[in-house]
């Protein structure tokens, strides 16, 4: 019986992969995540240049979850392509961030050479202009962003969210120019103001929902996609326990992402993996995809 | 939110805020919390003592955040999260505890759990006097040693120099540390090399505080969550401690 799985022809050593954006600024904590059983790991977006994102606050704690506007600060893909290069075997599945297909083609050139299994696209970022949901709300935008990488020979994994169109416009654009999977969901738009100073608790104002208030969310995007799509899917949003990693799979996803629970505990990954495993040992599955197919 | 209960200047740049917050009033030597000032930021801070039931931060104007919260007066609201992170590991013996600057606040939580005047050393490092913080204080909670960089109080030198003839002593069980990186970095290397247990609490950038964010990393750790207290072995292991910090876009960058 074996926890390994393999998505998108990206090779997972276990189910939960690390999201996007957690944690993702150092190699030598992706390597202590992968030693902890994370079947890989995600950095955090890149873009062209690096970003410093917004003044803090930019995180707070909003009913049972998280509320963040970090910005997308980021070293900017030439700096962590250096860091990758710096750390031999670790391999990363790098997320992207941009507004145009060459931009995105241009930045995973940098990584030539190095252990990336995917890129992952952030068309889903709910808090900064122009990048992320702006670009994931047109359709023929994602559609030529997806094309032009898969001309450079990449694999692609698009990462939605919902954004003002219909999601699954997105997905079927990403589908169609032939993205090895889809990543579902991204933080969901939200805001917090505190009654006391009549302010908006981000500098920001507006930002993105994570963690366990929007696990309902998430698991209902994973099987309305897996219901009209061939594409496999990763499901994020939420998952702080084996059972919301088992939710998933049963949806419909072939792996998932934990991000916001990954926060202070490092061993989340080891506790996914072990009762998942007990999971298929008592129900005499001997592979993740036949918890999928249970469902 | 909680009120600010009372502002008191310590230097012509540093103020202690007094709050109520029973939490925080209960937070541990070296635990921290992200305290925002609606309108003009949020920001890592130690715990200090405050009243009975209170909780108190002593802030060096700085930065944009950091002036905001030294401005801020008694009646303001303000809002805190926490405490986040680790505390010390008190050894038995004879301690010595050093700090510089505002680095100072969680020396003094340090030896008031510690509670024995008579086993501990608290060695406070300054550029110059009336840089000197909670003197008054820390003569009731230890034997306390002062440097100051140009010698206008104290031994003249910086506070490394005078660890290191502390230490050269040979009268200390253990070493605890928390001011500007250099300076930790010097007398955690010291003690390291005398083979004394040696702690330092670490400041980075920080998001979240509570080990979601990663702006707070260091080698493959994480100072809000996995610190911010670290033993000078696992400091030393990092190898970015004393050398290299990330910067608002978590570029590294060499101190
Ligand atoms: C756990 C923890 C506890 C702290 N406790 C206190 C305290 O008790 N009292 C106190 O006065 N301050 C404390 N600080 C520092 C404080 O949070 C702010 O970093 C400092 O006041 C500057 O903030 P600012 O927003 O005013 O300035 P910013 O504009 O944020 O910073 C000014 C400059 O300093 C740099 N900088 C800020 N922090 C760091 C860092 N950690 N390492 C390297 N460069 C840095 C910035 O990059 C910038 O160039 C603590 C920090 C941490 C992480
Ligand atoms: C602090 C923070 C930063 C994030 N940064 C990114 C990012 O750069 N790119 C991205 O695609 N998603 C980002 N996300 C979204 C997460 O990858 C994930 O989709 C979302 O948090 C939902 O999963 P969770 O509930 O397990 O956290 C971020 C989330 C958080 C909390
Ligand atoms: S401050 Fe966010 S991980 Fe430490």
């Amino acid at each position: 019986m074996g926890l390994a799985t393999r998505v998108a022809g990206i090779d997972l050593a276990g189910p939960a992969m690390l999201a996007s954006g957690i944690l993702g600024i150092s190699m030598d904590v992706f390597r202590r995540l992968l030693d902890s059983g994370a079947g890989a790991v995600v950095s955090k977006s890149l873009s062209a240049e690096p970003r410093e994102g917004y003044p803090n606050p930019t995180m707070a704690e909003a009913a049972g979850g998280w509320l963040n506007a970090v910005g997308l600060s980021n070293p900017g893909a030439p700096n962590f392509a250096n860091m990758m290069r710096g750390a031999p075997g670790v391999p990363v599945v790098v997320s992207l961030v941009g507004s145009d297909p060459d931009e995105f083609v241009s930045m995973a050139r940098l990584f030539e050479g190095l252990e990336v299994p995917a890129f992952e696209l952030n068309l889903s970022c709910p808090h900064v202009e122009k990048v992320g949901l702006e670009v994931g709300d047109d359709p023929e935008l994602v559609s030529r962003i997806v094309r032009s990488l898969k001309g450079a020979g990449v694999r692609v994994i698009a990462k939605v969210g919902l954004g003002s169109s219909d999601y699954l416009g997105t997905v079927r654009a990403a589908e169609d120019a032939g993205a090895d999977a889809v990543t579902a969901i991204n933080t969901v738009r939200a805001m917090s103001i505190d009654v006391h100073s009549g302010r908006p608790v981000l500098s920001n104002g507006f930002g993105g929902l994570s963690g366990p208030p929007i696990r309902p969310i998430a698991v209902r995007c994973v099987r309305e996609i897996t219901s009209r799509h061939e594409i496999p899917v990763i499901g994020c949003g939420g998952v702080s326990c084996w059972e919301d990693a088992a939710e998933f799979l049963l949806a419909g996803a072939s792996a998932v992402q934990v991000g916001t629970a990954a926060g202070g505990n490092p061993g989340i990954f080891a506790e996914i993996n072990s009762g998942i495993s007990s999971y298929m040992e008592r129900r005499g599955y001997s592979e993740i995809s036949e918890v999928r197919r249970a469902a | 939110m909680v009120r600010v209960t009372g502002v008191a200047d310590e230097t012509p740049t540093v103020r202690t805020i007094r709050f109520e917050d029973p939490g925080m009033a209960a937070a541990l030597p070296g635990q921290f919390a992200m305290v925002w000032v609606p309108g003009g930021g949020e920001l890592p801070m130690s715990v200090m003592a405050g009243d009975p039931g209170g909780a108190a931060f002593t802030v060096r104007r700085h930065g944009p955040a950091s002036t905001a919260l030294y401005g801020v007066d008694r009646g303001d609201l303000i809002g805190v999260r926490g405490p986040y992170g680790n505390t010390f590991d008190v050894r038995e013996g004879r301690l010595l505890l050093a700090g510089g600057g505002t680095g100072m606040v969680p020396m003094m939580r340090l030896a008031m759990r510690v509670a024995d005047p008579s086993r501990v050393v608290i060695l406070m490092g300054a550029r110059t006097a009336p840089e000197v913080i909670f003197e008054r204080a820390a003569a009731a909670l230890g034997e306390v040693v002062i440097s100051t960089d140009d010698g206008s109080r104290g031994e003249e030198g910086t506070a490394v120099d005078a660890a290191r003839r502390l230490l050269g002593s040979g009268r200390f069980s253990a070493a605890y540390v928390c001011g500007p990186e250099p300076m930790m970095a010097g007398i955690v290397a010291e003690a390291r090399s005398r083979g004394v247990f040696v702690q330092a609490s670490i400041e980075r950038p920080m998001k979240c505080g509570v080990g979601i964010c990663g702006s707070c990393c260091m080698g493959d750790r994480l100072v809000c969550s996995d610190g911010t207290v670290f033993d000078g072995d696992r400091l030393a292991a990092t190898g970015e401690f004393g050398a290299i910090y990330r910067d608002k876009a978590g570029i590294a960058r060499r101190y």
